[in-house]
């Protein structure tokens, strides 16, 4: 090790450490953790535009359907990527989470005097910048693969900004998976269960298109399926409030309840005195 | 030993009173220790794997509550004031906990932002520290394609940069080749003059007997034995020498020409032995003028002084190496229960 002059070790007691600084320090690190790993960006974003692809192709039929809403699938299909995206957002967020645990990393963060809000806030900020990155290449590739957005540009940004407030609403149940396991590969098991639950909904079909009787109540029950409506209402119908007032309610329901079992593991994991 | 009444004397150091940590089954990780730390000095805590040391530093740093018993650290509670606990001890634990993804400089902004540190401070002392660890060259590179020998540096560094006033080094040289590890030693015996206190676990007879001013040796959760290393080791025995005679023949001969000098012990096959009466200097001249005039040439002549080992060895019954080895055995076969971080 090199000589280097350092100040003495006794230093000055400071004040305790806004959250205002704290939570842009842990959000910049998410980003960057983020952005850095290309091998998780990558397939996020780009398993949805291959499922997209495949519908498009496969299910373009369903379009002569009576009472289907659009003659174009893959305008009907589009929203059910954002959809997509938020399993990504589940499953990368608990990762990062579980890695924190399992690294020793979050003991680092322990030792410091952290506010616990910074941290949850911190850690969804990565989420934030990968749903906005997603639901951005998303609306992009549609439209030049021939989606329409019928609510047209300001249609877009609200499409983005639901599609954020579902990527934080799935991050947020990431969050509370990672707070109590120790092990990415405890949250990775999560994907396949998580994937059954999204196409229980209306993401293939209208629901009321849905002729199996179990499935329909399923999908009526199921959040998704109002997420996911939410996003369609601006492609195929142009403003509906109810759509829109149901896709942000239940994402923002989801984010509330995510956060509200984030925050309690949080306070489980932080076991220091 | 610890004051009675529960109050630092020195509000740099540590003091602990039956101090235990309890998992789940009952299992006691930490079996009532008392610890007292003096400010400023270098206190090794040495014991095998499972022994309880990494259990006692998450106590000490405020990470796990204990069971029973209390500590102070830098003159607080930890379990009353683990705050300010935290405000004044840095911590390396057992792993060098960084993201590979961040750079060294983006991991000294993110610890000082939450640390509270200005922003020019913050970077200034990050860059010392940097610096000083000899990290400046790979400052900017990203921590996953370090050598271990350096996110044990900038471990290090990050534990350093508010300026902390007690450290805890949990195994901090742990699987690092010579070099690294004669590195951080020099660094660690320089914070100490600079008037750190530090708290260094080791599964190492050589660091602690190198690094450590006082030393607590635990095993199954309990100190063995504690003092300065010289103290420990001249607690347990005279020295003994050991000679091997050119000729394999003339092994009785050795043994014969060895006895007036002490008592005799096991040596290698080949070899006599013999556990000297003093403190060795003078009695070996004499061995080996007994050899000389007796016409028995001498392969080999070792002078073994008593070691940590020795210690570990008379206090425990178990070498310290006998001892990692049945630890790592029964983790491999599950015979004991996993206890860090798993609460009652």
């Amino acid at each position: 090790m090199e000589a280097a002059t350092v100040d003495a070790p006794l230093a000055p007691r400071r004040d305790h450490p806004s959250i205002w600084v704290q939570a842009p320090e842990l959000a910049r690190r998410s980003i960057m953790r983020t952005v850095r790993q290309p091998a998780a960006v990558i397939p996020a974003t780009l398993f949805p535009l291959i499922l997209l692809a495949i519908n498009s192709v496969g299910l373009k039929s369903a379009t002569s359907l009576p009472g289907f809403p659009t003659n174009s699938y893959i305008t009907f299909s589009l929203a059910f990527a954002f959809i997509q995206a938020g399993v990504f957002a589940v499953i990368g967020t608990g990762q990062n989470l579980a890695e924190d645990n399992q690294g020793g990393f979050f003991n680092r963060l322990q030792l410091t005097p952290i506010h616990p809000a910074a941290l949850v806030a911190g850690q969804l900020a990565g989420t934030l910048a990968l749903g906005l990155f997603q639901a951005a290449t998303y609306i992009s590739v549609g439209l030049l693969a021939g989606a329409h957005i019928e609510a047209g540009l300001p249609g877009a940004l609200v499409m983005i900004a639901l599609a954020i407030c579902i990527c934080l609403a799935f991050g947020s149940i990431g969050l509370a998976i990672g707070m109590r396991v120790d092990a990415p590969e405890k949250v990775q098991s999560l994907f396949p269960l998580i994937f059954v639950f999204l196409f229980l909904s209306s993401m293939s079909l209208p629901r009321n298109l849905i002729q199996t009787d179990w499935f329909r109540t399923v999908a009526t029950y199921n959040p998704v399926s109002y997420m996911v409506e939410g996003l369609r209402s601006l492609l195929i119908t142009g403003w509906d409030p109810e759509a829109l007032a149901l896709g942000f309610g239940c994402a923002l329901g989801i984010l509330a309840i995510g956060l509200y079992f984030a925050a309690t593991g949080l306070r489980e994991r932080m076991a220091r005195t | 030993m610890p004051s009675s009444n529960g109050t630092l004397k020195e509000e740099n150091g540590i003091e602990a009173q039956g101090l235990v940590r309890e998992f789940k089954g009952g299992v006691r990780a930490v079996d009532g220790i008392d610890l007292e730390v003096r400010p400023g000095e270098i206190y090794g805590f040495l014991g095998p794997n499972g022994a309880g040391k990494s259990t006692t530093v998450h106590m000490l740093t405020t990470l796990l509550p204990p069971t029973a018993g209390w500590a102070r650290v830098a003159g607080h509670d930890v379990v009353k004031e683990g705050a300010a606990v935290r405000d004044s001890i840095g911590a390396a634990l057992q792993e060098a906990a960084l993201d590979p993804n961040l750079t060294a400089r983006d991991h000294m902004r993110l610890q000082g932002a939450l640390h509270g540190m200005p922003k020019d401070e913050r970077k200034r002392r990050g860059d010392e520290l940097i610096e000083r660890v000899g990290l400046s060259d790979a400052a900017d590179r990203k921590v996953g394609g370090y050598s271990g020998g350096m996110k044990r540096r900038l471990d290090l560094a990050l534990a350093l940069l508010h300026g902390p006033r007690v450290l805890f080094l949990d195994e901090p040289t742990t699987g690092l080749d010579i070099q690294s590890r004669t590195a951080l030693w020099d660094e660690v015996a320089r914070l100490s003059r600079e008037g750190v206190t530090i708290f260094l676990t080791t599964q190492y007879l050589e660091e602690a007997d190198q690094l450590a001013d006082h030393l607590g040796i635990i095993d199954q959760g309990k100190i063995v034995a504690e003092g300065t290393p010289e103290a420990l080791k001249a607690e347990v025995g005279r020295p003994t020498v050991e000679v091997v005679p050119t000729d394999h023949h003339e092994r009785d001969r050795a043994v014969e020409l060895l006895r007036p000098f002490g008592e005799l012990v096991p040596g290698t096959p080949q070899g006599a032995a013999v556990r000297l009466e003093s403190d060795g200097g003078e009695q070996l001249a004499d061995i080996i003028r007994a050899f000389d005039q007796a016409g028995v040439k001498v392969a080999n002549l070792e002078l073994h002084e008593a070691s940590l080992n020795d210690v570990f060895l008379t206090k425990t019954g178990r070498s310290l190496e006998g001892a990692q080895a049945e630890a790592e055995q029964e983790q491999e076969t599950g015979e004991q229960p996993a206890l860090e971080g798993a609460p009652a």
